[in-house]
């Protein structure tokens, strides 16, 4: 078999930490392929829930959007955002909502900026916008987000506060419900000190190291408790490269 | 405007577009990133060169993008602007736009503008979410409150934040409010339409519905027109009543190259072709030229795209997509 890539351990390395039973709101790319794992292989009733109204989607073929129409065909119920959203933010759900996200920027407090990079007026980098992961993220039980590991994108300040994480840019707690759980990356995954809240190292994968995982975080990371992730079964990779992302589309 | 004679509302998008969009109006689209964005309609407002046009939008991607790049557009308002995985960092035309300080633009998150459209759709001022108190979205505007008060279109206050009057608690419950959105203009695609304006969405109908509701003016850009009687049988499957609906313009293909749920897949040769070409100003220039100006409606824009391209995007009935569509765009 061909070596495992990086994105395929992410994908895999989110999809162990979804739970069986949970409603797993999904952005869209590499967070719908972990939705799409964990309920083929271990998460077998969990549901997997999208913003633009499709709810239990049965996913044959990959999404390219959460507004694409494979979010639809099958799924137990197919509505608007209006819907999506009140079920989100009602306690009675939300308590079962894993949230699965991707940002431009992540800070040591989980919060991140999926907005633009430099002043917010006229900024440098504009992206899309934030959309519907900042409110997922404030309502969802817990969330776990995937960034690539680079300097640029693991810092001390955001430019732009999207979405909140465990304690606000300033430092104060964050009145959201949601707390980042985990943070996935192409070398390795981090949590959240019990106390700081701040993030540490939790693992890293084969062929990284927390070395060369600190050179690409652009603040002070613990990296004493890392340890090494185990690696993915084959039967599992398998299953994203025949079964899930066959186009190769994301992966 | 409600016209509760039942009328044959039908007419061309150029017809349409003349007679309810209008230069400075405040629009509204349907759909969702790359799915049943009403492009047909899209087009002619570029056609006819509309001009200074408010947008404001959830997330929207390919009309929303195309009529920004086509310097239409003066403010905008929007949660997420892009095509998803064919612009993976946002729409190459809104990007450049706020890159360049063209437009004034204001972010809300997908919620906030879900609520705004039902505020306005309800016939209320605002309508209040919990959490997300302390976020940019809701510190930072992006309009200034001078040019706020100026505008008779924009609320003066971005967003505020209202305390729970129903609270029994002694700590304070804050909530943040967001003000409704009333536009101009609606412009929507739907599966099914008949003459008078009932419409039934197939699929997932987004905001679409509140929209509608939420507008002064609504374009509904349909697949099919069909008789009133074939959905008067099943009723509960129609959203909107006809008396909202000033005009119904038939356009098969028109999403493309977006997807129509049941109809048709979105077109990811096209999508990519578009995102390429908006990403200089020169190169879009030549796509406008060729897709929209070059064309004199929606037939002769999809003639450009070819019957064999549109035969393998459509829908197989069952699962209402293209399955085993090469989607990587080559």
């Amino acid at each position: 078999m061909r070596e495992v890539t990086p994105r395929e351990r992410m994908v895999l390395a989110a999809a162990r930490r979804i739970r069986d039973g949970e409603i797993v709101f999904c952005g869209t790319g590499i967070s719908m392929i972990a939705a799409m794992a964990a309920k083929r292989i271990h998460a077998r009733s969990s549901v997997i829930f999208f913003e633009t109204g499709a709810i239990d989607s049965r996913l044959e073929e990959l999404p390219l959007s959460v507004g694409d129409p494979r979010v639809v065909t099958g799924a137990s119920v197919g509505t608007g955002l209006v819907d999506s959203f009140a079920i989100l933010q009602n306690p009675r759900t939300a308590s079962r909502v894993v949230a699965v996200l991707g940002a431009a920027q992540i800070d040591p407090y989980g919060n991140l900026n999926s907005t633009c990079i430099g002043d917010y007026a006229r900024p440098k980098v504009r992206f899309p916008g934030s959309g519907g992961a900042s409110d997922a993220a404030v309502y969802a039980a817990r969330t776990i987000i995937f960034m690539r590991l680079e300097k640029r994108r693991f810092v001390e300040r955001l430019d732009y506060f999207s979405t909140p994480g465990w304690r606000n840019p300033g430092g104060e707690p964050s009145l959201a419900h949601g707390r980042p759980e985990v943070v996935i990356t192409d070398e390795g995954t981090f949590m959240f000190n019990e106390s700081s809240r701040r993030m540490y190292l939790a693992s890293y994968f084969p062929g990284s190291s927390p070395e060369s995982i600190e050179d690409k975080v652009g603040f002070d990371i613990d990296t004493g408790r890392a340890v090494e992730e185990p690696s993915p079964a084959h039967e599992s990779v398998d299953l994203l490269r025949k079964h899930i992302d066959p186009q190769h589309l994301i992966l | 405007m409600i016209t509760l004679k039942k009328q044959s509302k039908v007419m061309s998008a150029r017809e349409a577009i003349a007679e309810f969009v209008h230069d400075g109006d405040l629009i509204t689209f349907g759909g969702f990133t790359i799915t049943r964005n009403p492009m047909g309609l899209c087009h002619e407002i570029i056609r006819q060169n509309k001009k200074n046009l408010h947008v404001a939008v959830h997330s929207q991607g390919q009309a929303f993008d195309l009529l920004v790049g086509a310097g239409c557009v003066a403010v905008l308002e929007v949660a997420y602007g892009g095509t998803a995985r064919f612009s993976p960092g946002g729409g190459p035309c809104f990007r450049r736009a706020i890159e360049k300080g063209r437009v004034l633009f204001e972010d809300y998150t997908n919620f906030q503008m879900t609520l705004r459209f039902l505020a306005g759709a309800m016939g209320v001022p605002f309508l209040p979410l919990r959490g997300s108190l302390e976020i940019d979205v809701v510190k930072k505007w992006g309009i200034p409150p001078e040019i706020r008060r100026r505008n008779p279109k924009l609320t003066n206050e971005k967003i505020a934040l209202v305390e729970n009057p129903f609270s029994e608690s002694e700590e304070k419950e804050t909530l943040v409010a967001v003000p409704a959105l009333r536009p101009d203009v609606a412009l929507i695609h739907a599966q099914q339409a008949d003459p008078e304006g009932t419409v039934r969405f197939g699929g997932l109908t987004f905001t679409d519905v509140e929209q509608v509701k939420a507008a002064e003016r609504v374009i509904v850009s349909c697949e099919e027109l069909v008789d009133p009687e074939t959905l008067r049988k099943d009723p509960v499957r129609n959203q909107v009543p006809f008396f909202l609906v000033n005009a119904v313009v038939p356009i098969p293909f028109g999403a493309h190259p977006t997807a129509c749920y049941g109809y048709y897949d979105y077109d990811p040769v096209h999508l990519k072709r578009y995102a390429e070409a908006a990403r200089e100003e020169a190169s879009l220039r030549e796509y406008l030229k060729t897709y929209i100006h070059g064309t004199r409606d929606h037939g002769e824009y999809l003639a450009l795209i070819g019957d064999q391209a549109l035969d393998k995007l459509r829908a197989e009935p069952s699962v209402g997509y293209a399955p085993g569509l090469d989607r990587s765009g080559r």
